[in-house]
């Protein structure tokens, strides 16, 4: 990529890309003001999907609002409703037992491995190569199909209840997962030997997009974008919740700051991933998924509780103001895309129109969750 | 007089139904290759292993409503998709098959293949321009500057092959290669050592030149939604689409023709059309793989590929070439 | 630890006049509304000040009050010590007739510290500066908010609807919102 050329005033043009592109997968729209092939400026036109989840939380009552939280990131539904589910039990003090917390654990990771599947395939999609997408679909289809024989649903969740679970795992769910580990690991030496190491991918993501660390800051970005711009921060580590202190793994950053390095820390994400269900199937302790003593009415006292997740997408937050009632008084998502997506106006300013939708693709985008 | 006519309509008609089968049959072999390397099936519903698709396909685009864009050129939009086909068609009547299966052989049959080749460039360029689209325009101003860088390694290429055989014949340039697969050009001889390098470079021109993946910047569909053809339907879409196979299959046969002996056995037995269309059938196997192997390349690293690397390296081995013949 | 540098900085925000003496009753006021919390919803709205909060119950570490007229000063020392906006949001106390905005920050390092900013602003014309200068990232933030609450943020470049319609007027977060 050269450096742009300087531009002449009045001989630029707008294209829209979106809201029915096959490159942003969703209905996001973004208009660029081109110049050629080079973007001169980016603006981003949110909403086509939002659906006022906050206003909904507002309306029902806390356990009627859980499944809305599995409808903001279809890809990677069970961080989300773990997010909930944790800041409720922060604001009402609710015990929750350790093996709900290790099959919470263990059922997250999976999903997180299968929402990085799909990004995985969708994203070398986007730089054109079909292929990948249905061998990682196909992987994920055993993890959908695990999570299915225990939540009882393929995509939208609704797993997790305040205090536990709504049912504990059967007896095929540790053998199925069990299985499915060390296939998964001959799925990812496939996919680097298919993907990571060609040459015009290579050439397609080093070096192309950077997002500076100062970028990241001020913008809010966080997992696997914040990490492949050198910044050490999941909330997993940085903010332990649930039971991720028990576990050993590691946090992969990569300080290239280039779209290749987002791609090799979702890889090596889901390495991490695998070696945290490992991890939790060996510690999996025996007794109770739902406490003993639990408010048959979930009233958190009034305050103002917060509460921090990784998902696949980066860190999720939950605000609850609660005034004792039934209802939330606010009920606030912070979704990281939301964040995420934001820098692309700033960042993609200059780029080819190629290297822009490459960078976007890096971003990791799911619009419902954008919009809300 | 009239038999020449009779000869030229016959011969023209055989290669529309030709080209049209090839296209039709190759959609359904790239989607069942496609299966294979994806592991799914691919079309096997309609008739046996789905060979009844292709049919299937034609009745639907043949039946759907052509639709012209408001505020589009409505004389190139209507030009553009018989442009794409008629050069291709055209290129099919010089091809020899074998030694007697040919239209027309013609002392500048490289040559025409070429001019008509360049055409099909024409045809995209009114396609994107046309359809008042900007997609289209941006896709077709990317395909033309394709053509462009890579027709010059390519017909470099081709020089140097004339140069060693001294015509411009296809029927000749097959015939000089006869007699087993160590006489074919593709095997580096004493007055040409970089002949395998040159076959590369003119096989990684003939996928840039017909539009295939890694080098479908036209149609790149992550960005620029369907490219040039964005705004066609129905058989507009279609004589395209049929135009990239026939020229997949030209492509194929000018590989063949000029590197791998035309319809020679490879061990010297038996020429016969058998041999070149196993050749040809073959290469577009290969084209296919890569297509369903590797992610698309950017419009920058395309030109850059072609200026920087293929014709350096095919203007040196046409030097050299040049320079071993005077001396053998 | 960074969480007493910031609530030093921010608490030399507040011109009290006497610090010694009016620093400590905000902090035991909200330290007894947190414990008990169903006792102390008597008193009307918190005085400004800094106050530290119990993370384990409520998520945050430092919770401050400020003026919209002191917003930008405390974002700068939470900007200049390397914190990132995780969002911005409002909440409609309608009984109090205010509108609060409520600003998140926290930290990339390991030194774990929630910062949590909080303003507020009349209801009828409610009107708090824009941060969007200091941190680009608050400008969807401000314009989401501006589109719930439809709470003006002064200076702002572009305070279109963003998750609404483009001609949207009516603001549903609002408690007498109705549809």
């Amino acid at each position: 990529m050269s450096a742009p050329i300087h531009i002449q005033p009045g001989e630029t043009f707008t294209l829209n890309v979106g809201p029915q592109h096959p490159a942003t997968h969703g209905v996001l729209r973004v208009k660029l003001e081109m110049d050629g092939e080079y973007i001169v400026h980016a603006e981003t036109v949110l909403g086509y999907i939002h659906r006022m989840h906050e206003l909904m939380g507002e309306n029902r009552t806390y356990p009627q609002v859980l499944p809305n939280l599995s409808r903001l990131d279809y890809l990677g539904a069970l961080g989300y409703t773990h997010g909930h589910v944790l800041a409720v039990e922060r604001a009402s003090g609710i015990e929750v037992p350790e093996r709900a917390e290790y099959i919470r654990a263990i059922t997250v990771e999976m999903n997180r491995i299968a929402s990085h599947l799909f990004w995985f395939g969708a994203f070398v999609m986007d730089l054109g190569g079909f292929t990948p997408l249905m061998y990682a679909i196909q992987d994920r289809e055993y993890i959908l199909d695990i999570l299915e024989r225990v939540t009882g649903s393929r995509l939208t969740y609704c797993y997790y209840r305040f205090g536990g679970l709504y049912n504990d795992i059967d007896d095929e769910f540790i053998p199925a997962t069990k299985a499915f580990i060390p296939r998964m690991r001959e799925s990812l030496k496939k996919y680097d030997a298919l993907v990571t190491g060609n040459i015009i991918l290579q050439k397609r993501l080093k070096d192309i997009g950077p997002l500076s660390k100062e970028l990241c800051r001020k913008y809010g970005a966080t997992g696997p974008v914040a990490r492949g711009s050198g910044i050490d921060f999941d909330v997993r580590k940085n903010e332990p919740y649930s039971v991720y202190p028990e576990f050993d793994f590691d946090i992969p950053v990569y300080h290239e700051c280039d779209s290749f390095a987002r791609y090799k820390v979702r890889m090596d994400e889901m390495e991490q991933s695998l070696r945290i269900i490992e991890q939790g199937l060996e510690k999996l302790p025996d007794g109770p998924i739902m406490p003993a003593k639990k408010p048959k009415l979930i009233k958190p006292p009034a305050g103002d509780y917060y509460q921090a997740v990784e998902t696949a997408r980066g860190s999720f937050g939950i605000r609850i103001v609660s005034d004792g009632g039934k209802n939330a008084y606010r009920f606030k998502l912070r979704s990281p895309t939301y964040s995420n997506m934001h820098l692309f106006d700033e960042a993609c300013e200059g780029m080819l129109i190629m290297d822009a939708l490459a960078l976007m693709g890096s971003l990791d985008l799911v619009i419902p969750e954008i919009d809300r | 007089m009239s038999l020449t006519v009779l000869n030229a309509i016959i011969a023209v008609v055989i290669a529309i139904g030709f080209a049209a089968l090839n296209a039709a049959y190759l959609v359904w072999a790239e989607r069942r290759g496609a299966g294979r390397i994806q592991r799914r099936p691919g079309p096997n519903v309609n008739g046996p292993l789905g060979l009844l698709q292709p049919l299937a396909d034609g009745a639907k685009l043949m039946t759907k409503q052509l639709m012209i864009p408001g505020g589009a050129d409505k004389a190139l939009f209507m030009v553009a998709p018989v442009l794409a086909m008629a050069p291709a068609i055209m290129s099919f009547v010089t091809i020899p098959f074998s030694d007697v299966i040919v239209a027309k052989s013609m002392d500048v049959g490289v040559l025409m293949i070429f001019a008509f080749a360049s055409l099909g460039s024409m045809s995209i360029l009114f396609a994107g321009w046309s359809s008042r689209n900007k997609y289209g325009v941006m896709a077709s101003v990317r395909a033309v500057s394709q053509a462009i860088s890579y027709e010059v390694p390519m017909l470099i290429t081709v020089i140097t092959i004339v140069m060693m055989t001294g015509s411009m014949n296809l029927h000749d340039l097959a015939v000089s290669q006869a007699g087993g697969f160590w006489h074919w050009n593709i095997i580096p001889s004493l007055a040409s050592p970089l002949m395998p390098v040159s076959f590369l470079i003119f096989f990684i021109c003939s996928l840039a030149e017909t539009n295939r993946a890694p080098f479908d910047l036209g149609e790149a569909e992550s960005e620029l939604v369907a490219g040039f053809h964005t705004e066609y339907g129905s058989m507009g879409f279609g004589l395209f689409f049929m135009g990239e196979y026939a020229n997949i299959v030209i492509g194929a046969s000018l590989i063949t023709i000029l590197f791998l002996g035309g319809w020679g056995c490879p061990f010297g037995l038996f020429p016969s059309v058998f041999w070149f269309l196993l050749k040809i059938y073959l290469l577009i196997a290969t084209f296919i793989w890569i297509r369903w192997t590797f992610p698309r390349t950017t419009i920058y690293g395309l030109l850059n590929l072609s200026w920087k690397i293929l014709i350096p390296i095919s203007l040196f081995n046409l030097l050299l070439t040049a320079g071993l013949l005077k001396v053998f | 630890m960074i969480k007493d540098t910031i609530k030093k900085a921010l608490q030399e925000l507040f011109p009290v006049p006497e610090p010694v003496v009016a620093e400590t009753p905000p902090t035991e006021a909200a330290e007894g509304e947190e414990t008990k919390a169903k006792k102390t919803v008597k008193e009307g709205p918190r005085v400004n000040g800094v106050i530290e909060r119990d993370y384990n119950a409520c998520g945050y570490h430092l919770d401050a009050q400020v003026d919209p007229g002191e917003l930008l000063a405390a974002v700068l020392i939470l900007d200049k010590a390397g914190f990132f906006i995780e969002s911005i949001t409002g909440v409609d106390w309608i009984k109090e007739d205010q509108l609060e905005v409520i600003y998140d920050f926290s930290r990339y390092d390991f030194d774990l510290c929630r910062v949590v900013i909080r303003t507020r602003t009349p209801r009828t014309a409610p009107k708090v500066p824009t941060i969007s200068k200091i941190f680009s990232g608050a400008n969807w933030h401000e314009r989401e908010t501006h589109d719930f609450f439809g709470i003006k943020f002064e200076g702002h470049p572009h305070l279109i609807p963003l998750l609404l319609p483009e001609d949207a007027d009516f603001h549903p977060l609002l408690k007498d919102f109705k549809p």
